[in-house]
């Protein structure tokens, strides 16, 4: 259920929730701020691929997207209190509190995999600049089909 | 943490021997000119032979047996398994012979060039990981590979439009790549595990019901429905299969799309279940719908188009949209016979490709119309090209009738009236695109050809003479495939019962 999805900085916001009239939406959203943010940029990000006509702002739109999605992973990784994920060698079972490092890993294989398709797609880019002269969508579209 | 039998390696060595093979071209070619054609065939027939014994196990005569591999001797569920199944194996295999096949292609067709081969082992080296891996994580990683290797090769052709054709993909495919991260998130919250056995009963335990769970597939399913080019997601796909070069061209659509849709019977059947599917509210309505629609979508698209590659481009959004519409259908007949058209439509879909290029390098004919008295002048390819066209109606004995046909007896099996409907209406409209195409070749003499107005005009003949007196640039390597994949296809089309018997195994284990 929801409640699986991790709260973000519970400590520090829940007091706010308490102050105002605290209906549950809005405790809610102050303690999973986070993953409300991951579907603003995903939604930014999406629409700047859709609505800019411009190909370097499209591939950046793709850069928003896939940064929403590391912190995604990122958010459900949180734990109150965690450390990070360094275990001592005389940890004492059940009292260490680390933040999960699965996602963290996986976050980092996937920066790398971003990386390397924003490298191909401005690369194509460069080319289709220079054989069109432009990286405006619609002057391209006119020039093609003058061609 | 045992160490590994011989057997046991090889699916990590069928994953590991073309990324490091990559590097060969590019390594080699500092020393040695056009060295890529000779390390790619080595690399690639290293893979196929490496196949050839994980066949051998896992649907051989003796004791069958699925080889699994835990990467870095982890066992399972901690570490990464690769894993080489009923399911899986064939498209290992399918993968390693279409690699190996089209080289055949590209040694006198082009592209060229050493970096050209690199990106071409990266690209078998990630469908082989997509293949063989059974972490949902490492399966994203792989989809990027092929990716990257794909908008690679595509942008590879000569003219601009290939670059913009790519860039098209590289961002509608990203989206798709990402989304289906995003549904591995939810489904890692849900649950705590990523490897794909340990998934399938640990989502049960979480509950059919639970949102994260549903979220994750919604997820996952639109990630893969724009890999697999499912309409209206299917944009990029006609432009990049367009625009590719035509050595590039069947590679990319025998595999691509094909390794994508097995994926999602991976992640349909073997992740979530038969159960989850049947029980979630609408959710098999859905499946079943979006892959309907694209196979009306698709075929009626194809019918109207100029170009023969963007025609068979939409021609495969529609019969990827059958093998789609096959998994909602939760039937075992009808996972057969998606599982066989898309063994089947990779071969017929490589050949037809095939058999476009060569069309395209001999007579720079790429229009329908300029099809026009094929026969006459190059009967072998207009006569491949013919079997093949047949071969995707599902006309028998084909392959492509028998995936058809599983899928028909599948949709009556499963009382889904509107389906099998669907599969008629969508044989006919094959049959609408196919046959325009026959007509040309067979029965329209290429001077009466109204719109023949491409290259050699000038002797009055029509565009197919006049070729013949310079190097030849189509090879006998060339028409030996397109050959080669029209035999195959028809073979194949007795292999009805022998493709039920291999996939039966896990069909029957996926219903039981």
């Amino acid at each position: 259920m929801i409640d699986t999805l991790t709260p973000v900085a519970t400590p520090v916001l829940a007091g706010l929730a308490d102050v105002t009239f605290a209906p549950a939406l809005v405790e809610t959203f102050l303690t999973r701020y986070a993953y409300a943010t991951v579907f603003v940029l995903l939604s930014i990000g999406l629409y700047m691929m859709i609505a800019s006509p411009n190909l370097v702002k499209k591939v950046i739109g793709m850069n928003l997207f896939q940064t929403a999605v590391f912190l995604f992973f990122v958010a459900t990784a949180y734990v109150e209190g965690g450390g990070s994920p360094v275990v001592p060698t005389e940890a004492t079972p059940g009292e260490l509190a680390v933040a999960s490092p699965l996602p963290h890993v996986i976050v980092l294989t996937a920066i790398v995999v971003g990386i390397s398709l924003t490298a191909v797609g401005l690369a194509l880019i460069i080319r289709i600049y220079t054989e069109y002269g432009t990286m405006n969508e619609e002057t391209l579209r006119e020039v093609r089909i003058d061609e | 943490m045992s160490s590994p039998t011989a057997l046991e390696l090889l699916p990590a060595l069928l994953v590991i021997v073309p990324i490091l093979g990559a590097t060969l071209p590019l390594a080699l070619g500092l020393r040695y000119d056009d060295v890529g054609w000779a390390c790619a065939t080595a690399v690639c027939g290293i893979v196929f032979a490496l196949a050839l014994p994980v066949t051998n196990a896992v649907y051989g005569v003796g004791e069958r047996v699925q080889v699994i591999h835990n990467l870095g001797g982890f066992d399972q569920p901690v570490g990464i398994a690769l894993v080489a199944d009923e399911l899986s194996t064939i498209v290992v295999l399918l993968i390693a012979a279409v690699s190996l096949a089209t080289l055949a292609y590209t040694r006198h067709g082009g592209p060229r060039g050493n970096t050209f081969y690199s990106g071409y082992l990266l690209l078998v080296g990630g469908l082989m990981g997509i293949s063989l891996t059974g972490d949902v994580f490492n399966l994203f990683v792989f989809l990027e590979i092929t990716g990257i290797a794909t908008y690679g090769l595509i942008a590879k052709s000569d003219g601009a439009e290939a670059a913009v054709a790519a860039l098209k993909y590289l961002i509608i495919g990203t989206v798709g790549a990402s989304l289906y991260l995003v549904g591995v998130g939810f489904v890692f919250l849900a649950t705590g595990t990523l490897n794909m056995i340990d998934l399938a009963t640990a989502i049960p335990e979480a509950g059919y019901d639970d949102p994260l769970v549903r979220m994750a597939f919604a997820f996952m399913f639109v990630g893969f429905a724009i890999k697999v080019a499912q309409w209206p997601l299917h944009t990029w796909q006609p432009d990049a299969y367009q625009h590719a070069p035509d050595g590039v061209t069947p590679m990319i659509a025998a595999l691509v799309s094909t390794v994508s849709a097995y994926a999602l019977a991976r992640v349909i059947f073997g992740v979530y279940t038969v159960e989850f599917v049947a029980t979630t509210p609408y959710l098999q309505e859905i499946v079943v719908t979006v892959g309907s629609v694209s196979v009306v979508a698709g075929s009626l698209l194809a019918v109207i188009q100029v170009d023969v590659k963007r025609m068979l481009a939409f021609s495969s959004v529609s019969q990827f949209g059958l093998i789609v519409a096959a998994y909602g259908l939760l039937t075992e007949t009808a996972l057969v016979g998606a599982l066989v058209h898309l063994v089947g439509h990779g071969i017929m879909k490589a050949g037809l490709f095939v058999c476009a290029g060569i069309v395209a390098a001999g007579y720079g004919a790429r229009k329908v119309d300029e099809y026009a008295g094929l026969f006459a002048h190059r009967p072998a390819v207009a006569s491949a090209t013919a079997v093949l066209g047949i071969a995707l109606i599902g006309i028998p004995p084909s392959v492509g009738f028998i995936g058809k046909w599983y899928i028909a007896v599948g949709s009556v099996e499963a009382e889904l009236w509107p389906v099998a409907a669907v599969i008629f209406l969508s044989t006919m409209l094959t049959l609408g695109y196919v046959a325009r195409l026959l007509e040309k070749m067979f029965f329209t003499h290429a001077t009466g050809a109204p719109a023949s107005h491409a290259v050699a005009t000038d002797g009055g003949e029509g565009v197919l003479v006049g070729t013949l007196d310079e190097a030849d640039p189509v090879s006998l390597g060339m028409i030996g495939l397109a050959v080669g994949a029209a035999v195959l296809a028809v073979a194949l089309g007795f292999a009805g019962g022998t493709f039920n018997e291999l996939f039966d195994p896990f069909v029957s284990e996926v219903f039981s």
